[in-house]
């Protein structure tokens, strides 16, 4: 009862039984749900769909989930995802010899370089300015969209270069790329974070941001850190959509990506008011989302209603962790052990 | 704490010592200075400073079209201007409100293309637009009341709350219907083409009345009315309304609906423009609506701001738009950057004007 108590009392506790309570449905809907096969020495199934479709968003919600720990938010990302994709494309369109890996090298560094560029911005408008992060990336949000109409000049560009495809449909060791790099910016995140004092200046810094300075915490340094490394988060996935289609659409790639970016930090209980974050608990964010995408196709739901299901979960999840019920629980828990004490006295 | 003193200046400050009624043009103090330090101090003040260059660069504007475009300075023009942005000066009023409290919604585009596509699908199974009007609104303004309370009530953040209910209008439009439907109404055809003629050449449509009434009800609502000076105290420091008994609650719920019943209203206007129902819709309309008020002056962390400011910014937005028409070689994509620029330009203004005061 004590362990079954302090697990639900854990943050990871609600998206896990949401996550498992997906999978549930999955099976029922789809026995050969859980079944990976391999074929041609690479692995197929459901689940390994689930997490290569949903590399992109992880990817996107592990810079998310730092920034949102300095009590920031990121609405630029999907932004710059389209704006890294454009420039990758256009890059390849422009070189005499596309299908080489020199040029898919050139094209993906420059892609990241111009998303560091526009990280620091970022950073610059929030750390140098103290402008309100929503506000401050809500300006790249907008204008970033136009850049990368600009880029691409209006138009979808399709590239057809076999090594930049690679990076979004290929295998290696039979695991897809997309899940690989996505399995790699994860552990990054999570070794520098959480195996260094890092972690926890970003915490600090996410409570009081002038406490922490006085503290001797490099306050605006770590911002300016947070919010690069989170658009540089935002063109890897950017590439990796892209390289997925073979094309570069200015205003579809990456869109509504943002939203689902830190629907799965919220999900995974890291607070909007910052200070706390659990990047596992993101992981497990990300893969409900994507669960949830997918069991509205296996259930046989037109997929067009999966924003509604999405609505749901955004609003149970936000519902079960608020304080307000946190306190209606804890205050219907004590009542039960003070009528079983009263029995007990009784008796 | 001054702030919040000042935020609900209506007639109260300059009734008593003169009468001549300056009527909130001018901050308190700085009528009897020379007019050149008067022009400073209304543009340094946070208060009216943003609005004051709103203003300015709309004037600008406008003056600059008129010299470079032949047909540009006319009154149809500007009046086109309302014409074409009726249902986002709804919003932003709207968005005027939540954004006072220090709050925001990102649901109202969707809920402009929900409201669209409940038209269109009611009024194609033969409803009267009378009842599916009022219907739109009521439904609007639920959806606001329990973006409201699941702010208010579970302390989720406005950011979250509201993108939920931006998934589920958004989501709710695509199982109405996935496809365009087209509005054969009479009733909704005839508001969509007749004209008020105002006389010189010149006329409007009925949605400019509709906002302009929706406007005017605002103003008085904000600045006549105790429910207007507790949104301005919960935007100006929320713990202080509370101690000063103010009800902090209904109101934050309140401005939720008021946003939500402006959503379906703007929803409704944008039929009569387009006079039919698609899914995709309003897609970043919430982004236009933050960016007009932003534009318009009023202070993102709430508190500060005005409903005709935000007016001008929607305005500002829409003479962007019709120059870049005019200029034709431009492509629509600068008009993202050029509101990105403006976004840019206003939020350092607002940071710096503050600063100041502070």
């Amino acid at each position: 009862m004590s362990t079954l108590a302090k697990m639900a009392s854990s943050r990871l506790f609600w998206p896990v039984v949401m996550l498992l309570v997906l999978f549930a449905i999955n099976l029922v809907a789809f026995p050969g749900f859980f079944e990976i096969t391999v074929r041609d020495g690479q692995l197929f199934g459901s689940l390994i769909d689930i997490l290569r479709n949903g590399a992109p968003t992880l990817i996107i919600a592990v810079g998310m989930t730092l920034v949102i720990a300095t009590r920031g938010i990121d609405l630029s990302v999907g932004a710059v995802a389209a704006i890294s994709g454009a420039v990758a494309c256009s890059i390849i369109l422009g070189s005499p010899d596309p299908g080489s890996l020199a040029t898919v090298a050139v094209a993906i560094t420059v892609a990241l370089l111009i998303s560091l560029v526009l990280g620091v911005w970022n950073g610059f408008l929030v750390a140098a300015l103290g402008i309100q992060p929503i506000i401050a990336t809500l300006i790249l949000m907008t204008a970033g969209r136009g850049v990368a109409m600009l880029i691409t000049e209006g138009q979808i560009l399709t590239v057809n270069s076999p090594p930049f495809k690679f990076l979004g449909s290929g295998f290696w060791l039979g695991v897809p790329i997309a899940v690989i790099i996505a399995a790699v910016v994860f552990g990054l995140a999570a070794l520098i974070t959480r195996r260094t004092a890092l972690g926890m200046f970003i915490e600090s810094v996410g409570i009081n941001p002038e406490a922490s300075r006085q503290a001797g915490v490099r306050a605006r340094g770590l911002l300016f850190a947070v919010y690069t490394f989170c658009a540089l988060c935002a063109a890897i996935a950017g590439l990796i959509l892209t390289a997925n289609t073979a094309a570069a659409d200015a205003n579809n790639t990456g869109l509504f990506i943002e939203l689902d970016a830190i629907l799965a930090v919220v999900i995974g209980g890291t607070s909007l008011a910052g200070g706390r974050y659990s990047l596992l608990g993101t992981l497990v964010g990300a893969l409900v989302i994507q669960t949830l995408v997918t069991t509205v196709y296996t259930v046989g739901i037109p997929p067009i209603a999966t924003m509604v299901f999405k609505a749901a979960v955004v609003t149970v999840v936000c519902l079960l962790q608020s304080p307000t019920t946190a306190e209606a629980f804890s205050g219907f828990r004590r009542r039960l052990a003070l009528r079983a004490e009263k029995g007990v006295a009784a008796s | 704490m001054t702030k919040l003193l000042e935020a609900p200046a209506t007639d109260r400050p300059t009734r008593p010592g003169r009468g001549t009624g300056t009527g909130g043009g001018a901050p308190s103090g700085s009528g009897r200075r020379r007019p050149l330090a008067a022009a400073l101090g209304l543009i340094t003040s946070p208060k009216y400073g943003p609005v004051t260059v709103t203003a300015l660069l709309f004037v600008a504007i406008f003056v600059i079209g008129g010299f470079r475009y032949r047909g540009f300075f006319s009154g149809q023009v500007f009046l086109n201007l309302f014409v074409d942005n009726a249902y986002l000066i709804v919003l932003a009023v709207g968005m005027t409100f939540v954004i006072l409290t220090g709050g925001i919604d990102l649901s109202v585009g969707a809920v402009v293309a929900l409201s669209g596509m409940i038209a269109a699908s009611l009024l194609q199974t033969g409803w009267s637009p009378g009842v599916v009007i009022p219907l739109i609104l009521l439904l609007t303004s639920v959806l606001g009341l329990l973006v409201g309370l699941m702010i208010h009530v579970f302390k989720v953040q406005p950011f979250i709350a509201t993108l939920a209910a931006m998934f589920l209008a958004r989501g709710l439009c695509y199982v109405i219907s996935q496809s365009s439907i087209s509005i054969t109404d009479p009733t909704f055809v005839q508001l969509a083409v007749s004209r008020i003629p105002l006389g010189a050449g010149l006329s409007i449509t009925p949605s400019v009345i509709i906002a302009v009434v929706v406007v005017a009800i605002a103003v008085w609502v904000l600045h006549g009315t105790r429910f207007g000076r507790t949104v301005y105290a919960i935007g100006g420091g929320e713990q202080s309304g509370l101690l000063m008994g103010l009800p902090v609650a209904r109101t934050k719920v309140l401005v939720y609906v008021i946003s939500g019943f402006c959503s379906g209203l703007a929803g409704v206007l944008f039929t009569f423009y387009t006079l039919s129902g698609y899914p995709l819709t309003a897609i970043g309309t919430e982004l236009d609506a933050i960016a007009a008020v932003v534009i318009g002056g009023t202070l993102l962390t709430g508190g500060y701001g005005f409903v005709l400011g935000s007016v001008l910014g929607v305005l500002v937005l829409g003479v962007i738009q019709t120059i870049l028409t005019f200029e034709g070689t431009l492509s629509s994509w600068w008009t993202k950057i050029f509101i990105g620029a403006l976004l840019l330009v206003f939020i350092i203004l607002q940071k710096v004007l503050t600063a100041r005061r502070r």
